[in-house]
């Protein structure tokens, strides 16, 4: 039988088990007359049942279909012909998949003369199926009917789900962790190959960025130069434009929301503002790239003061087509929602008793919320910036779009500068090997946006948590 | 589990029996209903005539008048619901921050109808100050709890003369023995009496004329409770104060007059004493003997 009728048959098994274990718990609560006489409700020894019918059942299934490939395969190299089995690993995984293929019917690569390898395959694996189909029909039988038989008044069925369920939420939780702790990992070590080529200091120190390798060794500038810092720059000029649109509105954002406008405003403005959020940030890329930049060009362009009284003059601006004003204003716009939404929460957090306080001894609605709202809720308020901050910074596509990828050291909005992020698209973006100093850069400038975010988000949340406390 | 479920229903439907009597009662002088007593006098600091409220569609005050005396203390009286709350409310127009909340009726503070539109909410409550239920300290520092009020309205152009407006309402509030020495800290690091007594001490410092309180005490252990009390008999020698109260023996302590309001009509006022031996009402008598609410 296929896998999905094997599962079908698995939910058919533990469908009964539940039935009959809770008529079972039902019948036996009849008897001793009534429910409250059992330890646990009937649903709960049907669920009892139904667990441990179907967990030890569906790891066989999964355990068997992972296995059986490759045990099969396994067998099969023993009948290979002798040259073939000496090949090295790589080329018979590859003649054993052209031979699989072939068992499937598909023969792409001139296997034919391996049609009786083939077919020993196809016999191999009708065995693994019914060996499969009768092993998980007796499992099936087995544990439910072991479920049928714990149905007992004193079992204790409902601490046993439970601890099923604990477990489970509790896998699930863990999975999130592990996941962060091996993309830690692997950004560690892929960064400290990248240390041994060059070093910390130059990375952290240098100014020059010009990852681009020679591909042959007589070319100018082989080497290639890793001094990060052009794009820290370029990242924190980004970032700071954005914050600069982002905060002030956002935040006011929020105040008007929470506390001056009606709940008919309220209604409609909350969802657009989250209309916002959820556009696709590469949208927001070709409204910088197509719409702001130019905008911004031609606005600026060939402005120029002429302070002759003080003797200064500037000049005919140089407005770039791909400048970090257009990115960072576009990146801050994207923020807003973000910004205005963490903080309306935390204002509104703020208890109404403080509000009826204050207005109780006379304050305006202003006074209010500048004297005892806005203290209450800033460490909140606070937190949520820092979040929206290491949104900011961990943000690519609107800077890939918008900005490019010329690493200058410059503080000039009007410029074209480049960031951490983008870099690191741009190093992974084709064909690398993958352990030149080219591509395991890109593990090193992860490494540093890993560690400033984590250190952003850690405060952030710490300082959240502390406003939480103070009025529980 | 179940047995518990029983006996709440059960207790529901005996809660819900009596108040059902006292309906019928009211609804036999339904629309047109007469304050039994005595709801007026003659030098009313505030005074309130045919006072409705409205929540949304919903009538929560029925044609209240009342007045209340020149530092007299009047405690009001009443089940659960029954708009006690709404009517303090509607004495410094707190109401207004309600948005489906509607008040109809004259309101006079000496001869002020404070419940014109036009007139100005920000000097009315700093002449008709609240106090609220569960004590709610700003998260600053006691000084400057105490300081918040006189600082919004302007009323030291000193350092020093806030310092000693800050004493004196401490003092006034009787907490002053206690936080000296601790001014700066945060008014929330206070214990829950002393914070009740904080808020009244904001609440003194902006010198209203008129002090309302919803339920002061109801947060508060019975010392805290009496310590209150004692300030509130105090505090009468120089402030007319309506307080709402769930206890009637502090209302019997307190209280001058006392009003009995029932589904949001005015049914008796009295001096207290009256009420609490001899009501007029019959519904005042079925609460204050315990028979309800
Ligand atoms: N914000 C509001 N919105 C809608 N209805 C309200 C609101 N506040 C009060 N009400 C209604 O008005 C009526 C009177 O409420 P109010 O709070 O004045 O009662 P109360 O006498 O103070 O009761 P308690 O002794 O429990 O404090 C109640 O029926 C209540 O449901
Ligand atoms: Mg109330």
């Amino acid at each position: 039988m296929s896998v999905s009728s094997l599962f079908v048959l698995i939910i058919l098994g533990v469908v009964a088990a539940f039935y009959f274990s809770r008529t079972r718990s039902l019948n036996l609560a009849r008897g001793l007359g009534g429910i409250k006489n059992l330890h646990s409700l009937p649903v709960y020894y049907g669920i009892q049942a139904a667990l441990w019918c179907a967990l030890p059942c569906i790891l066989l299934l999964c355990v068997w279909t992972i296995f059986d490939d490759a045990i099969i395969r396994s067998m099969v190299v023993q009948y290979l012909p002798a040259e073939q089995q000496n090949l090295p690993k790589a080329e018979q995984a590859l003649l054993l998949s052209s031979i699989e293929n072939l068992a499937n019917g598909v023969n792409l690569s001139n296997a034919g003369q391996f049609q009786d390898i083939a077919d020993r395959i196809n016999s191999l694996r009708s065995i693994s199926n019914m060996a499969l189909t009768v092993l998980l029909f007796c499992a099936i039988i087995a544990t439910g009917a072991w479920g049928w038989f714990k149905v007992k008044p004193q079992y204790r069925a409902r601490n046993g789900v439970e601890r099923v369920f604990m477990l489970s939420l509790l896998g699930c939780s863990t999975l999130a962790i592990f996941t962060t702790v091996g993309i830690v990992f692997s950004v560690l070590f892929e960064s400290i190959r990248f240390f041994n080529i060059v070093p910390v200091h130059e990375f952290v120190l240098g100014t020059q960025w010009s990852p681009q390798l020679s591909i042959r060794e007589d070319q100018v500038g082989s080497s290639g130069a890793f001094g990060a810092v052009p794009l820290f720059t370029g990242t924190l000029l980004i970032s700071t434009i954005a914050m600069i649109v982002a905060v002030p509105t956002g935040l006011m954002t929020a105040i008007y929301l929470s506390e001056y406008a009606s709940s008919r405003v309220r209604l409609v403005v909350k969802p657009l503002l989250e209309i916002l959020a959820g556009i696709p940030t590469v949208v927001y890329g070709f409204f910088a790239a197509l719409t702001i930049a130019p905008m911004i060009k031609s606005g600026l362009h060939g402005l120029g003061f002429d302070l002759a009284f003080l003797g200064v003059s500037f000049g005919p601006l140089e407005v770039s087509g791909e400048s970090a004003l257009a990115a960072g204003l576009v990146m801050g716009v994207m923020i807003i929602p973000f910004v205005s939404s963490l903080s309306d929460d935390v204002i509104n957090a703020v208890p109404q008793s403080l509000r009826d306080g204050a207005y109780g001894l006379g304050s305006t609605q202003s006074e209010t919320m500048k004297n005892v709202i806005f203290p209450a809720a800033l460490p909140g308020i606070v937190g949520a910036i820092l979040l929206a901050v290491s949104r900011a910074i961990g943000e690519t596509m609107i800077v890939v779009m918008a900005v490019g990828t010329a690493a200058r050291l410059t503080f000039n909005p009007l410029e074209s500068v480049t960031t951490v992020t983008v870099q690191m698209t741009t190093l992974l973006i084709g064909d690398h090997e993958f352990d030149s100093a080219k591509t395991l850069a890109a593990f090193a400038l992860g490494l540093v946006l890993f560690i400033i975010t984590l250190g952003l988000n850690f405060f952030a949340l710490r300082i959240v948590k502390k406003y939480r406390e103070q009025y529980d | 589990m179940n047995t518990n479920v029983m006996t709440e229903t059960a207790g529901d439907i005996v809660a819900e029996n009596k108040p059902v009597t006292a309906d019928t009662i009211a609804e036999q002088n339904a629309d047109a209903y007469e304050t039994v007593g005595n709801a007026f006098c003659d030098q009313a600091k505030m005074s309130m005539r045919n006072v409705n409220v409205f929540y949304d569609e919903k009538q929560a005050i029925y044609d209240v008048n009342l007045d209340i005396g020149t530092n007299e203390v009047v405690a009001m009286i009443g089940p659960s619901g029954c708009g006690k709350s709404t009517f303090l409310r509607c004495l410094n127009r707190m109401n207004d921050t309600i948005d489906i909340c509607r008040v109809e009726g004259q309101f006079y503070l000496e001869d002020q109808d404070i419940n014109d539109k036009k007139m100005d909410v920000v000097p009315l409550r700093a002449r008709v100050g609240m106090v609220f239920q569960k004590p709610n300290p700003f998260p600053k520092s006691i000084y400057d709890n105490v300081a918040y009020g006189p600082r919004i309205h302007g009323l030291a152009d000193r350092r020093s003369d806030l310092d000693e407006i800050v004493e004196n309402s401490l003092q006034k509030a009787g907490l002053w023995a206690e936080v000296k020495d601790r001014l700066h800290q945060p008014g929330t690091g206070l214990s829950g009496g002393q914070q009740q007594r904080l808020c009244i001490a904001r609440t003194i410092a902006v010198s209203p004329e008129v002090i309302l309180m919803d339920e002061p005490c109801s947060a508060l252990d019975p010392i805290a409770t009496a310590k209150i009390e004692e300030l509130i008999d105090e505090l009468s020698q120089n402030y007319t104060i309506a307080i709402v109260t769930h206890s009637m023996q502090q209302a019997a302590r307190v209280s001058h007059r006392t009003a009995y309001f029932h589904l949001g009509k005015l049914i008796e006022v009295n001096e207290t004493e009256k009420v609490f031996t001899n009501p007029d009402h019959e519904l005042t008598e079925a609460y204050i003997t315990g028979r309800f609410g």
